[in-house]
């Protein structure tokens, strides 16, 4: 589904991502972690399209197409989609506008017609129930004052609205209460089938102990530098980073 | 009747015009004799504001008063079908209709329409021939208007416009609609002059339409002036619909008394050059005022707000919230005064200004300026000048809106907060309609906005 090929990526002329491989299959789910400031976010921007981010040398294959060519909105539409660590308030957006529009393009995208106000307003009850996300804050301006785990909470409603091919959730667990991280795992791992696949950003182990991940990867100072198996996550849980940076800094 | 004096002016001839027009109208009330002949004498010392004027620095009034105009100094017979102009798409919003032609009231031989709850509505010369009393107790009376000499034009050379009267605790039932109409064959030069007054405990909901019809240019010298007595509330909307070869300066007064209410919304979608200038005075404790407004402008269009709040009595409230987005080559003022008074002590004044520009030519010019005398006050003021939030753009782009829609759902998502102050909820989402089109580029120049009426 995912090839990274020695993917070298700067924001504002300094190097943030040095040399990336990585390859995901349909169906897998993959955990990535790292110490602050490491560029995990920078990898997800990249595989988003953020212009800031610029590639300075790789390659990344999505479902066999070049990816790096595609606008932002070309790769929602097929099928990827960000949470985002910080996700942004609009203000005088509304949650519904902006839902629907984003069905709406996406259904284009694909020759659809687009969706009919009472299958819209079904699924977006049925989606919220999924996640559990209190029903007010769809009828809010995006993001807009929302606390911090509603903020999180509302990534995972949109994965669950616009049901991608490969998501990637960046730190979706952190400002989680417990109770909250359980539901949106579980929300998570019902979306999951064999044809899609995530990527899991996270600085805690805890959240891999309900979505499991096939593998587990360390990035540090823009590189893997390592990958294994989920019990990576427990043994780094365990021991820090430290053995991590003193192998690599050598 | 069907004469019509045109006048046109090589170079702005103040003398001859005023002379022509005492000549073509004569005085068929006296007591504007002397009022008009003390304007123009006021006018013929002060002149036009010049660059020099603080308030006039971004906008060169002789080169848009230097150019030809025909001028009209009585109503011209013009036949149109009020069908074919005002079909109506918003039939809940159920409004009396007063239509401006060119400045003069437009209508059948009732020329002040009498409702049955005792509001009183129509042309503003027959109210200073019927209604003597109210229109000589408020005619040219508020001290603000002494501010420049384009006032005293108007007052030395306007012959109608429109004007309401709103009784004693009386609340009119519907809202009134004033469309204001320009219809010419000829580039024209107009001065239309409003009178509002709603007396102690009334209420009245307002929406004016200016909408310039012809596509010729236009400049149009108009002032309003609004007393709210003790008590009473006015919801005041303008919405602002030329084209780019209209030219407008409006005055808008607004006197109000203790514990009375006024809210304005001037939603300023199109017009070449729009000056809107509005004077508030809180003249009685309790007294609150809203000024919002909206402005979107492209080309090389000019869009001028200059307000000045003047808190001169304790226990007042006031607030100015003005947005706007500006493309192209557009360029936008925002001048915003308020004085608060050593008497004026529990003062609150809040204002604020915020623009997007879309182009690096597009300029704003944006100054708060706050005189206050009092010590105890809460007084804020903020203003901003920027560009579309790209962070926010990448977060709806990332969900799949391409960027052209993402551009313009954060335009119109920056405009929300201001129209979702408009309270008749019909108008509002009318107005909700017109300005996504016009971010959008589908709202015809010169399309109807006076399809508000029915
Ligand atoms: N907009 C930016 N401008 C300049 N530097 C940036 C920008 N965004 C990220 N960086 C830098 O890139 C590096 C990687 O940041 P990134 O956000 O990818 O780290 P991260 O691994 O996600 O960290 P965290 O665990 O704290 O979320 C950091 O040194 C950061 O300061
Ligand atoms: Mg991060």
């Amino acid at each position: 589904m995912l090839i990274i090929k020695d993917l070298h990526a700067e924001i504002d002329g300094k190097e943030i991502l040095k040399g990336i491989n990585l390859e995901l299959n349909a169906g897998e789910v993959h955990a990535i972690m790292g110490p602050n400031g490491s560029g995990k976010s920078t990898l997800a921007a990249v595989l988003s399209g953020r212009e800031l981010v610029k590639v300075t040398k790789g390659k990344v294959l999505y479902k066999g197409n070049n990816l790096l060519e595609m606008s932002p909105e070309k790769r929602a539409h097929a099928g990827i989609f960000l949470g985002f660590q910080y996700p942004i308030e609009i203000p005088g957006v509304s949650m519904i506008n902006f839902m629907k529009t984003a069905i709406n393009e996406q259904r284009k995208a694909k020759g659809l017609e687009p969706i009919n106000p009472s299958d819209f307003l079904k699924l977006m009850r049925e989606k919220k129930a999924l996640v559990d996300m209190d029903s007010s804050l769809t009828s809010r301006s995006v993001n807009e004052g929302f606390s911090g785990g509603e903020k999180k909470r509302n990534e995972i409603f949109q994965m669950a609205m616009l049901e991608p091919d490969l998501a990637i959730l960046d730190e979706t667990d952190s400002g989680l209460d417990i109770d909250a991280l359980r539901t949106v795992a579980n929300g998570v791992n019902k979306l999951k089938t064999s044809e899609n696949a995530s990527i899991v950003i996270t600085h805690y182990q805890r959240l891999l102990d309900y979505i499991i991940p096939d593998r587990v990867h360390v990035l540090y100072k823009g590189k893997i530098v390592k990958s294994s198996g989920k019990e990576l996550a427990l043994e780094l849980e365990e021991k820090g980073y430290d053995w991590i940076k003193k192998e690599n800094d050598k | 009747m069907n004469e019509v004096e045109t006048y046109r002016n090589q170079k702005f001839d103040f003398q001859n015009l005023f002379n022509q027009s005492e000549k073509t109208n004569g005085h068929v009330v006296p007591f504007l004799k002397t009022v008009r002949e003390n304007a123009a004498k006021t006018f013929m010392e002060k002149g036009l504001p010049g660059k020099a004027d603080e308030n006039y620095k971004y906008l060169s009034l002789d080169s848009l008063f230097s150019q030809e105009y025909s001028y009209r100094f009585l109503q011209e017979i013009v036949h149109f079908d009020i069908n074919h102009v005002f079909r109506c798409d918003i039939p809940n919003l159920n409004t009396h209709l007063v239509i401006l032609l060119n400045g003069f009231y437009y209508g059948g031989k009732d020329r002040l329409i009498e409702l049955p709850e005792g509001v009183k509505y129509g042309s503003m010369m027959q109210a200073a021939v019927e209604m003597p009393d109210v229109f000589q107790k408020y005619y040219s009376k508020i001290p603000a208007i002494k501010t420049d000499g384009l006032v005293d034009m108007n007052t030395a050379l306007s012959r109608d416009g429109f004007f309401i009267y709103v009784p004693k605790n009386t609340v009119a039932g519907k809202p009134i609609q004033v469309v204001n109409l320009i219809l010419s064959a000829k580039d024209l030069f107009l001065q239309p002059r409003n009178m509002v007054v709603l007396e102690e405990g009334a209420g009245l909901e307002l929406v004016v339409c200016d909408h310039a019809l012809s596509k010729k240019r236009s400049l149009s010298n108009s002032v309003t002036e609004t007393v709210v007595g003790e008590n009473a509330k006015l919801d005041f909307t303008v919405l602002q619909n030329d084209h780019n070869f209209a030219s407008q300066i409006n005055y808008h007064f607004i006197e109000q008394e203790k514990d009375s209410r006024v809210d304005t919304n001037t939603i300023s979608l199109h017009g070449g050059l729009i000056r809107n200038n509005h004077f508030v005075r809180l003249n009685g404790t309790g007294a609150q005022n809203y000024l919002g407004g909206l402005y979107l402008t492209d080309k090389d269009q000019y869009l001028d707000n200059y307000v000045f709040v003047d808190h001169a009595v304790p226990q007042c409230y006031s607030e100015q919230f003005f947005k706007g987005v500006l493309d192209d080559r557009a360029k936008g003022v925002f001048n915003g005064k308020i004085l608060v008074r050593q008497d004026a002590q529990k003062t609150q004044a809040y204002q604020k200004n915020n623009s997007i520009l879309l182009t690096e030519d597009a300029k704003m010019h944006t100054q708060p300026q706050l005189e206050i005398y009092a010590d105890d006050v809460k007084c804020s003021h903020g203003a901003t000048v920027g560009q579309i939030n790209e962070e926010a753009m990448f977060y709806l782009r990332s969900r799949g809106i391409p960027e052209k829609e993402a551009r313009l759902m954060m335009m119109y998502g920056f405009t929300h907060e201001v129209i979702s102050k408009i309270r008749i909820d019909s108008l509002r989402e009318r107005i909700e309609d017109f300005v996504q089109r016009r971010l959008r580029g589908e709202l015809a120049k010169c399309e109807n906005c006076s399809r508000l009426c029915t």
